[in-house]
Parts: structure tokens; sequence; C-alpha cells
């Protein structure tokens, strides 16, 4: 009982509250590096947050996390080696977007790899129904049918 | 004593829905008539005995009775009436309860209209509509009572999570577990056909209406519940590829699919085997959902219960039903005899294209839902698969869908001319992109790409309006002709255009507002003026109001464009006393179909606010198609043909009207 009220307020705060994220002190004067920022922030997750991307979050967690992303940037980081960065911190976990590994092979590869499969199980399904249809030969009714319809 | 008599009521349910799972199939077995016809009567008496249960509760709930447990924890008296009602369902029982009654009154319903239903077919759909309320009840009754009381009462609520006390949560969960639970009739529909090892055209007939009717309430409870996000949450999103939007996403791709399935198998008995596997699959999805939701197995912002109890007893339910109905499926399938022959290039083909890329989306968002608790399980390594992974995936699988939509109505069943198709498609494409590159210079910004993106939802919207040109005749016949022929036209007709129509819509809503859309952070004081998607926004002070269970502090604003006065509106902060929580309530004012949307954030030290300020462009399309498609399905579910008991498709045919004026030309 207790449990579950401390859980939905966790769900609360992560989702509610002021839910307003980039604050203007956090913001960067150069427009095209803090469009960067907001771009790479728009893809790490809010870890304590729950399927939250910092850019949307307003825990501390993802505060101190844009404030990171904004100084790696003005250090002249490219976004690969911001992103980097954050991995070799926190680990996978961070990335929205996980990279392709032994691990997520099967992940990115499957949307491709069924639509190869289905797309070859209806080829091949009205191919197969094609030649049954085809290679059927007459019943002997059938050739007596056509016989006296030819005769007629 | 009242709270007691709904507690008996759903334990009485509980046997009845026993006794209609075994009688009527047994019935059907031995073909003893009367124990077949036990399914009716006791389909409306289960469905009696849960909607007083569920009465009981709103009775609890809207009295503000207590000393109810969940009425306790999730209602105040102070709360308007009508969130006291919807609060039934704003917790994890009540849904259970809401979930019940949806699928027994879809049990009933089909006992309503399926009076033309071969006696055999009904008593086995309706003993598998009364498997499916077993075991919901069983999981309500012992994992998730509604009915504990507590003694003494509490003398007042904990009040609703104030996220909830919205109109949102009275129309959001019942469209969508209308459209959620409806697909439990295709479903027991298509296990009792493999039950029989009979399938044929006419259970397609049968099925359909049933499909479009969930169909069309969860295409209304998704778009509702994208709404409500939208404008609650107060950062602008409008989905978010959350697990619990998945979880609905997923039935609704299915259906989808199972749509159109079902028409190739009802015109042309072919694709039947494929057909019942979508049936069992789109409500397993469905099932499924409703795992992923309740368990907490996945934590998300909607899952509002998390107790693995109920988790493991979900799986069961889920293991049993699903894979019982593809056991079933893989004994009987190969014993269903396939039908009718078609070329690649066809309706059918086209349809065929249609059910392939819905499903390898479906399969797409699943794995993509399901990945990381799978990872985690086996490896205990930790990822996230987030919005940028489903944006790219789910949208590269879209691109072929859309661009093939509009050709799919103009090709012919059994062989179809694909020349013909692109020829009557030339002008509608032609014209897409003009309104496309017209769009794009009118709200001037974004990447140039975006103007194809504008251009397949035009597409799509000038497709489906071409078809219907074609179809009246419009340029052959004398314009008078092609009105009349137009109007003759079957609903179903009108119906599949406004469906693919509103998709164009909703397609053009997306793009648009991912690429125009422009944002605005600021610190405002009280007089002060920002610049924001070409409007002028003065801050004119904060105001402090009472609501009934909450205090706030309403921010106003002045909207100006080129100097002249557009309006105001109000955001505002509130603070819920009962449980001392902040909600943000976003300002949106609309200007046609776009939105300008402000958000209040923390105050500063010196005075000023935070303030965010959106400007959406062509927002509104995005919903706005999603209730053009909704319309389209209603339109076709009036249609002759599908109402249930229709005449067979031969005397359809002679008093077609269309055909009629025809013969008098």
């Amino acid at each position: 009982m207790r449990g579950f009220l401390a859980t939905m307020f966790g769900v609360w705060l992560a989702f509610a509250g002021p839910a307003l994220a980039v604050n203007p002190d956090e913001m960067l004067k150069d427009p095209a590096l803090e469009a960067r920022a907001r771009h790479l922030s728009a893809q790490l997750r809010c870890m304590v947050c729950q399927n939250q991307s910092i850019d949307d979050s307003n825990a501390e967690l993802a505060r101190d996390l844009r404030v990171l992303v904004r100084e790696r940037i003005v250090k002249g980081d490219s976004d690969d080696d911001v992103m980097r960065y954050l991995v070799s911190r926190y680990g996978d976990f961070v990335l929205l977007k996980p990279r392709l590994t032994p691990e997520t092979v099967i992940l990115w590869t499957a949307p491709g790899a069924l639509l190869l499969i289905g797309a070859g199980a209806a080829f091949a399904y009205t191919r197969r129904r094609k030649s049954l249809a085809g290679s059927e030969p007459l019943s002997p009714e059938e050739e007596v049918r056509l016989k006296r319809l030819l005769e007629e | 004593m009242i709270i007691e008599l709904g507690h008996y009521a759903l334990v009485l349910a509980l046997a009845a829905a026993l006794l209609l799972s075994v009688l009527p199939v047994v019935g059907a077995r031995r073909g003893d008539l009367a124990l077949m016809q036990t399914a009716v009567s006791g389909t409306y008496a289960l469905f009696g005995l849960v909607l007083l249960a569920f009465g009981v509760l709103a009775y609890a709930y809207v009295v503000s009775d207590f000393s109810l447990l969940i009425a306790y924890q999730n209602s105040h008296s102070l709360m308007p009436a009508v969130y006291r009602f919807s609060a039934v369902w704003g917790n994890h029982e009540g849904s259970m309860m809401l979930w019940l009654l949806i699928l027994t009154l879809f049990s009933a319903l089909v006992a309503l209209f399926g009076t033309n239903l071969p006696d055999r077919l009904k008593a086995n759909v309706l003993g598998v509509q009364a498997w499916i309320s077993t075991a919901f009840i069983l999981f309500i009754l012992v994992t998730s009572n509604p009915f504990i009381r507590l003694n003494p009462a509490p003398a007042e609520g904990q009040d609703l999570n104030p996220v909830l006390q919205d109109p949102g949560l009275a129309i959001h969960p019942p469209l969508l577990y209308l459209g959620y639970v409806g697909f439990s009739v295709c479903f027991s529909f298509a296990i009792a056909a493999l039950i029989d090892g009979r399938i044929d055209a006419a259970w397609a007939r049968w099925v359909r209406p049933w499909t479009l009717a969930a169909w069309t309430f969860l295409t209304a409870g998704i778009a509702m519940g994208s709404y409500w996000a939208y404008y609650e949450l107060g950062w602008g999103g409008w989905w978010f590829w959350d697990p619990v939007e998945n979880a609905s996403f997923m039935p609704w791709l299915a259906g989808t699919a199972l749509l159109h399935s079902a028409l190739v198998m009802e015109k042309r008995d072919a694709l039947k085997i494929w057909t019942v596997l979508l049936a069992i699959l789109t409500f397993s999805l469905s099932l499924l959902g409703t795992f992923l939701v309740r368990s907490g197995v996945l934590t998300s912002v909607h899952a509002f219960a998390t107790d693995p109890s109920r988790g493991i007893f979900i799986l069961a339910i889920l293991t049993i039903f699903i894979g019982g109905a593809l056991t079933l499926f893989m004994l009987r399938a190969p014993g269903l005899k396939a039908g009718g022959l078609f070329q690649p290039i066809s309706r059918e083909g086209a349809l065929v294209l249609n059910n392939l890329i819905l499903t390898v989306s479906t399969a797409t968002v699943l794995i993509g839902t399901l990945y990381p608790l799978l990872l985690e399980t086996l490896t205990g390594d930790k990822i996230s698969v987030g919005p940028p992974f489903f944006n790219l995936t789910f949208g590269l699988l879209m691109i072929p869908l859309i661009l093939a939509v509009p050709f799919g109505p103009m090709m012919a069943w059994k062989r179809g001319d694909l020349l013909g198709a692109l020829q009557r498609l030339y002008a509608a494409a032609g014209l897409a992109f003009l309104a496309g590159l017209a769009l794009y210079y009118f709200e001037n910004g974004g990447p140039v790409l975006s103007v194809l993106g504008l251009a397949a939802g035009f597409f799509l919207i000038f497709g489906a309006l071409a078809d219907l040109v074609y179809r009246a005749g419009f340029g052959k016949q004398t314009t008078g002709i092609a009105f009349r022929r137009l109007k003759g036209l079957p609903r179903s007709a009108f119906g599949t255009a406004l469906a693919h129509l509103g998709l164009g819509v909703t397609v053009l809503g997306i793009v648009a507002v991912t690429t125009f859309q422009s944002e605005m952070v600021a610190e405002m004081k009280p007089g002060q003026t920002v610049e924001a998607g070409g409007f002028a926004l003065t801050f004119d002070g904060l105001k402090s109001a009472k609501g009934p269970n909450y205090t706030e502090d309403r921010g106003h604003f002045t909207i100006r464009r080129g100097g002249v006065a557009q309006g105001d509106v109000w955001s505002s902060k509130r603070l819920y006393t009962a449980r001392r929580m902040p909600t943000t309530e976003a300002g949106i004012r609309s200007f046609g179909l776009s939105q300008l949307y402000v958000s209040l954030g923390d105050p500063m030290a010196d005075g000023g606010m935070v303030v965010r300020i959106w400007w959406k462009p062509w927002i509104l399309c995005i919903w706005g198609g999603a209730l053009v498609m909704m319309v389209g399905g209603f339109i076709s579910l009036s249609d002759r043909r599908l109402r249930v008991g229709a005449p067979n498709r031969k005397l359809k045919a002679a008093t077609s009207p269309a055909q009629g004026l025809e013969a008098a030309e």
C-alpha cells in the first residue's frame, strides 16, 4: 500500500511537476552550439526518469547531464565525442538510440529481415498457387464437357 | 452493504462465466441445440452481473464512500462529480473492471446482433468470449479485488492523481478499451472457426464489422490519448513511443492489417489462413498490452500499477490464451482450404503489401519495446530503445506504405493494371507535389527534404479523392450523371476514401509540425514581451486563483502579430492541496489548425518566470486526421453490406443504386 503510493509519487514526479526542461541559465550563447546541444539532449535518456530524454525532463540528473553536454560542446568535442564520453560514463543505457553492437544486431536487423522474409513468402505463395492452378489437369468429367462444348 | 452486493455480483459473474465456458461449447460438439442456446441468455446474465458490480463501484465513488479502499485511495469528496465518476478507472483495480465490463458488453452485443449466425458458430464464439471473461474475473477477484473495505471508514479520500483529473480520463480509457477489447470478438470468431474446422467468406463477413468497430474506437482512443498527453504533460509532445503507447499502437497496426485482409477474404475467399492468424495475433497484442501496462515489467510514465504477482497471473493468462490459440491454429490451419487466385499486381496483391508492411511495423514496435527487457533478462546489460530508434525504423517502413495506399483502391481484383492506376494518379501526385512546395514556401523554413514528406501527405489526400472521382466517372460522364453515380456509391467506398484521406491529414500534420515548429525559452518579468513563432507575447503578470481542490497561479499573456492584438492566453501552475502536488496547465491558443502553446516554468529569484512558448504549425491535423479516419470507419460500418443480417451480395447488386442508374440510362 505505501509502496504503491510511493511508486505513484515517483511516477508523478517523473512526468508531471513543472515539466520544463532547459532553463535559460543553462543555454549557450551561440545558437549553433545550443542547437547541437538540444539535438544531442533529445537522444540521451534521463536515467532516473521513465522514458524521458534529458531534453524533456526536469529532474536534477537531467539538468546535470544537459550542463555536461554543453560543457563538452564548448570544449570543442564533436557530437560523436560527446556521445562516446557519456556512454563511457553512464553505459549504453543513456542512449535512446542504441548503437549497433553484437547485442543489438537482432534489434537493428529484424525490421529489414522480416520485410525480406515476408516479401519472399508472399512471392513464393503467389508463384506456387499459380503453378498449382496451371498444372492441374482436367478431370474426366471436365474433358467430356469441353468436348461437348467444342462440338456444339 | 451495497458494496458487498457488488462483490457478490462479481462472484456470481464468475460462476456464470464458468458455466458459459462449458455448456455452449459442449452443445456445439454434441449438436445439442438446447445447450447451445444457453449461450445467449447466459451472456446477457453475465453482462448484467458485471454491470451491477461496476455500477456499485461507480456509486461508491460518486457518493464518496471512503469505506471502499480504492475510493479512499483515488478519490476526494471535493472533486467535481464527473471526475469522481471517471476516477473509478483511474487506478488498476477499477480499470480492470472497466476492461471486463467492455468485454462482457461485446459478448452481449454478439448475442444481440448475431441472430443470423449459425447456431454452432454462435455457441462457440460466445463460449470463447466466456473463457476470456472467466480469466479476467478470476484475475480481478484473486489479485486485484476492487471491493476491499476499510473499517473504520476514513473521513476523506486521498484524492486522484491530479494529472488524471481531466476530461481526458473520462473519455480516453473507455474508447481505448472499446478498441482493445473489441478485437476479442475477432479472436473468438477465429477460435470458433478453428474448433469447427470450417471457415468461409461468410465468416469474414461476420468478422469484418467487429474489426471495423474495434478499429474505429481504438483509433479514437489513441488519438484522444495523444491529445491529452499533449496538453496535460506541458512540454508539447504528442507521441513519446512510450511502452504503454506502443501497447495500444500494436493492436491498432495489426487491426488495420486485419481490416484489410478480411476484405480480401470476404470478396475473394483468399488469404483465409492468414486472416485467422491475424485475428488471433491482434487480440494477443491487446492482451500483451494489458500485461505490459499492468504487470509493471516496463516501468513507464503511464503504469500506475506495479505488482509482480499480478504480472505472473497475467503472464499465465497470456500463455494459455496466446499459446493455446496458436497451437490450435497449427493443428487446424493445414486443413483449411485456400481460396481464390490472384496475380501479384491486383487489389489482392496491394492488400498483401499493406499486410506485409503493417505486420513488419507491428513486429518492429514489438521488438523495440521488449528488446531492453529481454536483453536485461538474458545478459544483465541495460540498454534503452527510445524515440530516435522508432522514428528511424518505423518511419522508413511507413514511406512505401504511404506511397502505395492510393494505388490499392485503384486496382482491380484478381488482375490489376498498375500503369492504368499510375495514369489515374498522375494528376494527384503532381498536385500533391505542388501543394507540398506551396506549403513549404508559405511556412518558410526547415529542411528542403520535408517538401517530399508534405507531398506524401497531400498525395494520400488527393489519391483518396481521385478514387472517388474515377468511381463516379467524372470526366467520362456528364457532370450530372457523375454526381448521381457518386451519390450511389456504396458507403464503404466513402469509408475507405475518408480513412485514407484522414491518414493523409495526419501525415501532413506530423511532417509539418516536426519541420516547422519553433520553440522559445525565456525568462520573463511582468510587462516584458518576447517574439515566438511570428507572434509577440506580452507577459502581463501572475494572478492567484482557487479551484475546488487546488490553488493555482495563472499567468496572463497578450498575443500580438504585427502590432495587432490576436487575443490572449492563460497558462497556469496548479497545486493540488490533498496530495501537495504541482501540475502545469499549458495555455493553448489555436490559430486555424496551428497552435501557440505556452507553459510556465520555475519562478526566478529576481521575480521573473521561466516561460516556454512553442509555435506548433498544423498540429491539429494530427488529431483531425484521426477524426476523419474515425468518421470513415463509422460510415463504412453503416454500409448495408456490413450490417449484420444484410441480404446477400446478389440481392444487393441488383438493388444497388449505382447499378440501377446505369440500367436506367
